[in-house]
């Protein structure tokens, strides 16, 4: 393993390596079948399944702890309020944040970043200012910086890749001006599971005052994450990619960051006072959480996270490289098979054309197979342009995944090119 | 496997390997883009419609084969119709692909477009059959933009 990724530290190395017919149990959805094949689910990095202690949490919330949080002095509020203050505990130790008031709950990683965009944009970004993405990102994390941008005539700069899907490290370093205000970037590819080396670029924006946005939907699920050590100043993720539940995910900011930030929306639970001419506002992160928040859906993200370091993180990293390298070198075989694709870290997905055979097509018969992976675009379209495509197939992993699964997968193929050429 | 099979017919995967009537028309007189936004497909339509009669179709871009077969009979069926015969056809692909289940399309109207029916089983799948049409439709109307959402 190289050092761009990510090494375990917060965990220690459980002495069992991960058995997955175990945790396979651990998810009832995958019992079920399709038609009248077993379900292969290789969708993950557009949403992971959910383990029963997930499921548990949801329905334990309504049954036994339901009501409104921070107001109520009644018992059921206190309980619930006491949870979901301690699923933010949980969160921040997920990712080692030094305070659990770094942590703000928002819908998903798309409501984090235009959070970060709208409200720290209005403070920070003026006319004339540059904001760095990447050529990798996915729709979320260009679409609410081309908005800023819209809105006070400031510049979105792309960090470059080469034809392997990596970033251009040299290009980004020229990128940084004296006009840089924040650097946003995707740590793992949805796309194609490039690894960016996060830590080296993060220190190079700081050596010239920038801060840095790190869009985790990728990588929260695969590698255990150190805000502190990384350094970066915001970091966010969405759960149900990370085994929790939808609707529900995290605003990693440092907290100097978020206190200089003014509130995204208005109304009950983020403010001190209100009169009818003027409100102040609560400190970070009750500011930024306004009305009645996804309670249930932050308690099982809570859950989520118990469960993952149940099975261990280190266990986790193993176990999925193991199935990537054994994905990529199977797939390879299929004739007429391409990656697209192959940067020199990769994590969570494989993205791959079959001849001339459009995605979609493969997409529909693997489905009639039981055999579920993402065909399109991956909301992703200026990085499918750059690659030459219009959309590609991909199959993306979980820890639950086997390689008796990817054998079929890879049959399947050989099978569609058969048909179609 | 059999609802694969209505899909994927031998005429649909035979214009899809071989689609006729592809590329562009020099000077058409009718053109328009067609896209799915859903899976970003794009689709070209050109046509040379003189005294109301089609006189040259192609189309152009990129597509599943279910989009790119669709085109292909399309151009295939409207090559040296009116405009007016042009437009019965639509009417009854859109019997074909979207009408309710008891609409009974003209085979006879439809020729080998009838092989689309097995689209109707994959609902995710039908806005690829329907991306041409709506191009043909946005194209005759004058219209240079069209798209399936």
């Amino acid at each position: 393993m190289s050092n761009i990724m990510p090494q375990p530290k917060t965990d220690p190395i459980i002495p069992f390596p991960l058995n997955v017919e175990t945790v396979r149990r651990d998810f009832p959805i995958l019992d079920i079948h399709v038609g009248e094949k077993p379900l292969i689910y290789l969708d993950n990095a557009a949403s992971t399944q959910k383990p029963q202690v997930v499921i548990d949490a949801i329905q334990r919330y309504y049954m036994l702890q339901n009501a409104n949080i921070h107001r109520g002095v009644h018992y059921l509020s206190q309980k619930a309020t006491d949870a979901y203050e301690e699923a933010r505990r949980k969160t921040a130790r997920f990712i080692n944040a030094e305070s659990e008031d770094e942590v703000v709950f928002v819908r998903g990683t798309t409501e984090a970043i235009n959070l970060v965009a709208t409200s720290w944009g209005s403070r920070y970004i003026l006319e004339g200012d540059e904001i760095i993405i990447s050529h990798l990102e996915h729709h979320a994390n260009i679409v609410p910086w081309q908005m800023l941008c819209e809105r006070v005539g400031a510049h979105l700069k792309v960090i470059p890749i080469n034809d392997d899907g990596d970033l251009d490290l040299d290009a980004y370093e020229e990128l940084l001006s004296d006009q840089t205000r924040i650097v946003a970037i995707g740590h793992v590819s949805n796309a194609i599971g490039t690894v960016n080396p996060i830590k080296t670029m993060i220190k190079t924006a700081h050596s010239r005052g920038i801060p840095v946005l790190i869009d985790g939907a990728q990588s929260a699920p695969h590698f255990p994450i150190d805000v502190q050590d990384l350094d970066c100043d915001f970091f966010i993720a969405s759960a149900h990619k990370f085994y929790g539940p939808t609707g529900i995910g995290f605003l990693y900011g440092k907290a100097h960051q978020l206190d200089a930030m003014p509130p995204y929306q208005g109304g009950g639970d983020m403010i001190q006072t209100v009169t009818l001419e003027k409100s102040t506002y609560k400190k970070a992160p009750g500011r930024f959480e306004a009305g009645t928040p996804n309670i249930a859906g932050a308690i099982a993200m809570g859950a989520a996270i118990d469960y993952l370091e149940h099975i261990g993180r280190a266990n986790i990293v193993t176990y999925e490289q193991e199935l990537i390298t054994y994905a990529k070198e199977r797939l390879q075989k299929v004739e007429g098979l391409s990656l697209i694709g192959e940067p020199a870290e990769q994590a969570g997905a494989v993205s791959f054309a079959l001849d001339s055979v459009h995605p979609h097509d493969i997409g529909t018969i693997l489905d009639k197979k039981g055999i579920a992976v993402r065909a399109g675009h991956h909301c992703a379209q200026p990085l499918m342009k750059r690659l030459g495509v219009p959309a590609t197939a991909r199959a993306s992993f979980a820890f639950y995944n086997t390689k008796e699964e990817i054998d079929s997968l890879s049959v399947a193929l050989e099978k569609i090119r058969d048909l179609f050429v | 496997m059999s609802d694969l099979t209505d899909l994927y017919q031998e005429i649909i995967l035979d214009h899809n390997k071989r689609p006729r009537n592809f590329g562009k028309i020099d000077q058409p007189t009718h053109f328009a883009e067609g896209h799915n936004p859903l899976c970003g497909d794009e689709l070209s339509i050109f046509l040379d419609v003189q005294n109301d009669k089609i006189d040259d179709v192609s189309f152009d871009g990129q597509g599943c084969a279910i989009s790119k077969a669709s085109a292909s009979l399309m151009t295939e069926r409207l090559k040296g119709k009116t405009v007016e015969e042009a437009r019965e056809v639509i009417s009854e692909v859109r019997k074909l692909l979207i009408g309710p289940e008891e609409s009974e399309p003209d085979l006879e109207t439809l020729g080998d477009i009838a092989a689309l029916e097995g689209v109707k089983k994959f609902a995710v799948r039908v806005k690829c059959a329907t991306l041409a049409w709506h191009a043909l439709e946005a194209a005759l109307e004058g219209k240079s933009t069209t798209s399936t959402e």
